[in-house]
């Protein structure tokens, strides 16, 4: 089981709001996912409104709402968008993301880090969106988040894991868990990201904009299900190395 | 804040042991072909299963020793302080029971000592004394450190466990790294070879790495002594121990010294023999654990296995090394902390890493960067 501050996880697949064609297909699509955790953009609904399309469509008792600061661009303007949404939302998780960057969404490490830090001091739960940089996520563990949420590849891009080698790096450091978040665009990478291990992986637009969202859903399910379950059984070596005869290194020890 | 003691006594040595001596031929051929190694391959490559395959670690450990390192060796040369000392220690010649003279060098001493150092090339220093607080407490550490932190590029030490604001004292005053040994983590074996003084208190050693990692210091040194217990068992919570400041106080480097028993004045014979090719099969594992971490031999081995082993992983490595205060220039008659092994002059031992297609770097660091 994945546990993230309090709360545990039998799914470590986490999933995302938009791009449905309807809050009602949105809702189908997670549920049959099966995550336990959904992000929500605090830009996308009327916190003031219980009965705002999206997020009575996200009333169950399964899912764990993760509002994100998606659209802010300081850590001035997190810092207020997270505490709008614990009031309104009752949860003290928050998704932070800074990108004052409009066309590829890149993350501001700076921001990103002050506003954590910040956030914490305040008593939430923070869970940044970062670029896959293993030093500030270090950083950010050091202030205190509750886990880290690297880029696979660029949002909505759906290329998989272009910054494996460096989500490795983070996985091999962290104490805190790991969600491989952007980038995901197949079930193979999530899998994929499972099998590095990876503590859970959040997806959105790979099932969103696929044909068959709920069929794609599922699909992702059974993906993550299936890399932890590698991940945990251990993979095989790629290469087995056989004995050789002659022992040029290790001769003077005889 | 969670600390390694924490995560040390959720391990039990005698199911630990037990978990490495059942390891096969079939994982240690897993963890050889593994491109990354993790806590169960290290155990599968230090386990009996694994002797077979001594040849392929070898290679394997040279290759990544030459991807991270490069063909270089670094040289640091020890230098004993005091050999003072309120502790008693089964194996150690500075033991306080035995009846040694004892010697503290003094400023003016311990120049001569550091000229004659200086003049054979080194500009990485290792300070080593014993545990007397009077004597050779802070006071006396930090005036040593100002008094050669000019010199030296790289200074080291190994003396007592000290709290956190005098390791950070000590850092401001140019210490750059801390070898701090559990010696054993076999908790009543430890008690049994330090029945007497600070030392008895295994858990205030056991938390050391962790104040040095608070402190901020740059490398930390671990190791065990090898002959005290089971070397597979001690191994294995050395690399734990690794693993887990690696992972806490990720800015800090981190070396492992494999020192195995030698004979002093005191003579305890080892419980456990750790063969030449039990060292060898060790040092191969903690690369194939780790790529970055480094790993040092000191001058207790033989002139042959050095000869050898600087190629199969080493990455730094002492010379002509005195173990007693005032070895090298002020009283080079004085009785030793225990017999080292190869004698070989600096200029010998330089000559034979050049030979072997080694590049001998005498200086990575800067002092003046703090
Ligand atoms: S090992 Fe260190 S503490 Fe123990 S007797 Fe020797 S000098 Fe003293």
């Amino acid at each position: 089981m994945l546990q993230i501050a309090d709360k545990k996880f039998s799914s470590r697949l986490f999933t995302g709001t938009g791009k449905f064609s309807s809050s009602s297909l949105m809702k189908e699509a997670l549920l049959a996912s099966e995550s336990e955790l959904v992000t929500v953009a605090l830009k996308r609904v009327d916190v003031e409104d219980t009965q705002d399309d999206i997020l009575r469509h996200l009333q169950h008792e399964r899912i764990n709402l993760l509002p994100n600061t998606s659209g802010v661009r300081t850590a001035k303007e997190a810092v207020f968008a997270a505490q709008l949404s614990r009031e309104a939302l009752e949860t003290n998780w928050v998704k932070l993301e800074i990108h004052p960057d409009p066309k590829y969404l890149l993350p501001d490490p700076l921001e990103t880090l002050n506003a954590a830090e910040e956030l914490v001091k305040l008593g939430f739960v923070v869970m940044p969106y970062i670029h896959a940089d293993p030093v500030l996520c270090k950083r950010l563990e050091e202030v205190g988040v509750q886990s880290v949420m690297p880029l696979g590849a660029p949002i909505g891009s759906n290329k998989g894991l272009k910054t494996q080698d460096f989500l490795e790096i983070i996985i091999d450091q962290s104490n805190v868990p790991v969600i491989v978040d952007a980038g995901i665009g197949a079930p193979s990478h999530a899998a994929f990201a499972m099998e590095l291990g990876a503590d859970a992986v959040l997806v959105n637009t790979a099932i969103a904009v696929s044909q068959h969202p709920v069929e794609m859903a599922k699909a992702f399910k059974m993906a993550v299900t299936a890399g932890r379950m590698a991940y945990e059984a251990k993979l095989a070596p790629v290469v087995h190395k056989k004995a050789e005869a002659s022992s040029p290194l290790t001769s003077f020890l005889n | 804040m969670r600390n390694f003691k924490s995560v040390f006594d959720t391990y039990n040595w005698d199911k630990t042991l037990e978990s490495i001596f059942v390891k096969t031929e079939h994982d240690v051929l897993r963890a050889l072909g593994n491109s990354k190694h993790d806590l169960e391959d290290f155990k599968a490559l230090i386990s009996p299963a694994a002797k077979p395959y001594l040849e392929q670690m070898a290679q394997l450990s040279r290759q990544l020793t030459k991807k991270r390192f490069g063909n270089t060796i670094q040289m640091y040369s020890p230098m004993y302080l005091s050999n003072e000392c309120q502790n008693i220690c089964t194996y150690c010649g500075f033991s306080m029971t035995n009846k040694i003279p004892r010697r503290t060098l003094t400023d003016a001493e311990i120049l001569k000592e550091v000229a004659y150092i200086k003049s054979k090339g080194y500009d990485h220093i290792l300070l080593v004394t014993g545990e007397a607080n009077k004597i050779v407490g802070v006071d006396y550490i930090n005036n040593a450190l100002q008094l050669i932190r000019s010199q030296f590029a790289n200074i080291t030490i190994e003396v007592q466990p000290l709290l956190q604001d005098e390791y950070e004292l000590l850092i401001e005053s140019g210490l750059y790294a801390v070898l701090v040994y559990q010696e054993t983590y076999h908790r009543d074996e430890y008690k049994k070879h330090h029945p007497k003084g600070k030392k008895s208190n295994f858990d205030f050693r056991l938390d050391t790495p962790d104040r040095l990692g608070k402190a901020g210091i740059h490398k930390i040194g671990l190791g065990t002594l090898f002959g005290l217990e089971d070397w597979r068992a001690d191994s294995f919570f050395t690399a734990l121990h690794l693993k887990y400041l690696q992972k806490t106080y990720w800015k800090t480097k981190y070396s492992i010294s494999f020192p195995r028993l030698r004979p002093h004045s005191g003579g305890l014979e080892p419980k456990v023999e750790m063969t030449d090719p039990d060292l060898v099969q060790l040092i191969c594992a903690f690369r194939l654990l780790d790529e970055d971490v480094e790993l040092s031999i000191s001058t207790r081995e033989s002139e042959i296995f050095r000869n050898n082993i600087v190629n199969l992983g080493i990455t730094s490595i002492s010379a002509e090394s005195k173990t007693n205060p005032g070895g090298y220039a002020v009283a080079p008659e004085s009785l030793e902390q225990f017999e080292i092994s190869d004698e070989r002059p600096t200029e010998e031992i330089t000559e034979m890493l050049k030979a072997q297609g080694l590049d001998v770097v005498w200086k990575d660091w800067s002092n003046n960067w703090g």
